[in-house]
């Protein structure tokens, strides 16, 4: 081991537990998405609301900024008091992070279409329900994806430190590393992957976002 | 009536009058032009029709119906709707565009791409555009679409709010062509917003012209181009406009020559006698009741002169005339395009009533010409150029 320099002890690390990385890879993402979709469903509404009673919109965008500027180690420290150890704890983390970013780019982008598309749709006879589907949904998903592709790039770096109160994930390898002596391969082998996922999810959301822009315009 | 409006008004907080005691009736398949200048309530009372603003007072009955019992939803998928260049959605294809009102009504699919089908060819473009998105088409196409769909549920009313005020001047006389044709085509009745004074008179059957949410007049283009109602609307339609106009407004018989005629039963000898009279080359040959029966010409009286034949014997029953009722415009034209030198004027029941000249002509392109210091425009300098070539060779008949 002591001979092997550290991208060897990482090639080795992978070699002997590339399963187990591969299940922790998973669960790491899996806990992300959760608290992005939850996030989601409840911040899609949220920001649609608030879209149509601008009144509101201080007030919870307020709000949502307050969650982004507490710690995120003070936050999950918070919860647990509330809700244990655990994955639970870590997703409802996530989900209040990822509140923010998906509440305020739906509200841009709802904002942002153009009237007179909604003009012409309310003039050909749609009701309220089908101008926000057929329409300002459509219309405003591009900005939408923005958002939840930020939230979810903050999801997983989030998620990482769910270690801590015994969610697992790639964490639980980041912190083995820095426990044991000489432990950089071990840091690595955790920190790489979440790098990786990280930027795997930009990438792809960022194509889809790119994709659906192009209709939008 | 298909729409009635009476005594519309709509005054928003602070006592600001917007449209004040509007009222218009309108037969199915009129074309109305609301004009005037910006705040001047054309917008807002169109947007009435539809109830995307109500009225503070005032009602709105379409078919006998009035508006503010019904459904806003059901009405607004009965009228067609177009705004300023804009109003195509940008993620749905060509199809889905043209059929969405129908795709509200819950049309089967089927019916649906029929419809788009239908539709497209109607506007003269390509099918697979059916398939394309609204940006790759040009702006001039795109607003074609969004003439179609207005009409794409078979609407009876459609609504236009300056659609074309955006396009380049070609572009958008080819789509006013396209609107008055599907309009007599269809027999649509359009309610067509503008600021634009030819759009106006080009396309509509009716005018309405308003102005601080007052109607000034509303009146027949001819009708509003002979007597404007005041300063307002003269300034509306602009001095040029009102001089270029004059041949279009001036009907035939106001313009008309007294003729010089023959009865049909006269002999050779006394036509000659009354052209060197009245110093003129051709006669017009009546009946006793004045009916215009044919032309004899010099040439024909000098081959006949010792014949002792009468003037009906000899005239050319085949002489071309117009109506006294119909516009100078068009009479100019045909003269021109026939080489005619006179054209007989006749009433309703073929009575000779008078006579048009080249020599008329003149009169009426020197007016509009040079009536006001230096007014000029394309069509007439035209027509001048071709009458003044002539005038030096024509007679007074």
């Amino acid at each position: 081991m002591q001979s092997m320099n550290i991208w060897q002890q990482l090639a080795y690390y992978f070699s002997h537990n590339g399963m187990y990385v591969l299940s922790e890879f998973s669960r790491h993402f899996l806990i992300s998405i959760y608290g992005v979709i939850l996030a989601a469903i409840v911040g899609i509404p949220i920001g649609i609301l608030i879209s149509k009673h601008r009144k509101l919109s201080g007030w919870i965008v307020g709000m949502a900024n307050v969650i982004q500027t507490i710690p995120s180690l003070a936050m999950l420290s918070i919860l647990m008091l509330g809700l244990g150890l655990g994955v639970t704890t870590v997703i409802v983390t996530v989900f209040l992070y990822a509140l923010l970013p998906i509440i305020k780019n739906t509200y841009t982008g709802m904002l942002n279409v153009n009237e007179a598309y909604l003009d012409a749709g309310k003039g050909m006879g749609m009701t309220k329900v089908q101008v926000l589907w057929m329409i300002e949904l459509p219309l405003s998903l591009s900005v939408i994806l923005a958002g939840i592709r930020n939230a979810l790039v903050l999801a997983i770096g989030i998620t990482a430190i769910g270690t801590f109160v015994g969610a697992g994930g790639l964490g639980d390898i980041i912190i083995r590393g820095t426990n044991a002596t000489n432990g950089g391969a071990i840091i690595l082998a955790g920190a790489l992957p979440t790098a990786l996922m990280a930027i795997i999810s930009d990438l792809v959301l960022g194509a889809l976002e790119k994709k659906m822009r192009k209709r939008t315009i | 009536m298909l729409l009635e409006m009476s005594h519309l008004s709509k005054v928003y907080p602070g006592n600001k009058v917007v449209v004040d005691d509007f009222n218009l009736d309108v037969e199915k398949g009129e074309f109305i032009c609301f004009i005037g200048t910006s705040g001047s309530g054309k917008t807002t009372t169109m947007r009435m029709i539809n109830r995307m603003l109500k009225q503070s007072s005032g009602t709105i009955k379409i078919n006998g119906q009035d508006i503010a019992k019904m459904d806003p939803v059901k009405l607004r998928r009965k009228i067609g709707y177009v705004i300023q260049n804009i109003g195509l959605m940008p993620h749905m294809t060509i199809r889905e565009n043209i059929t969405l009102v129908p795709k509200l009504l819950k049309w089967s699919e089927e019916k649906r791409n029929e419809r788009a089908k239908e539709m497209i060819k109607l506007v003269d473009l390509p099918e697979d555009f059916l398939d394309r998105y609204p940006s790759q088409l040009s702006g001039g196409q795109q607003q074609r679409i969004g003439v179609v769909r207005a009409l794409a549920a078979d609407q009876d009313i459609i609504l236009m709010d300056e659609p074309f005020g955006a396009l380049d001047p070609i572009t958008r006389e080819d789509l006013q062509d396209l609107v008055k044709d599907l309009q007599e085509r269809l027999g649509k009745t359009f309610i067509f917003v503008t600021h634009d004074m030819d759009e106006a008179l080009r396309l509509s059957s009716r005018i309405v012209v308003m102005t601080g949410g007052k109607q000034v007049q509303v009146d027949t283009p001819e009708n509003i181009l002979r007597k404007p109602a005041n300063d307002f609307v003269a300034n509306l339609i602009g001095q040029d406009r009102l001089i270029q106009a004059k041949p279009s407004i001036t009907t035939v018989g106001q313009v008309a020559n007294k003729p010089v005629s023959i009865a049909i039963d006269q002999p050779v000898v006394r036509a000659l006698d009354i052209m060197h009279s009245r110093r003129v080359d051709t006669l017009l040959v009546t009946d006793a009741e004045q009916h215009l029966k044919g032309v004899v010409s010099i040439e024909k009286i000098n081959e006949y002169y010792h014949s002792g034949k009468t003037v009906g014997e000899i005239m050319d029953p085949n002489v071309f005339y117009v109506n006294e009722n119909s516009i100078i415009r068009d009479t100019v034209d045909r003269i021109l395009k026939r080489g005619l030198r006179n054209v007989p004027v006749v009433d309703n029941d073929r009575k000779l009533v008078g006579i048009v000249t080249r020599a008329t002509l003149v009169d009426i392109v020197y007016d509009a010409l040079f009536t006001d210091d230096g007014i000029t425009t394309d069509s007439s300098t035209d027509a001048s150029s071709k009458s003044e070539e002539q005038k030096e060779k024509d007679g007074d008949q």
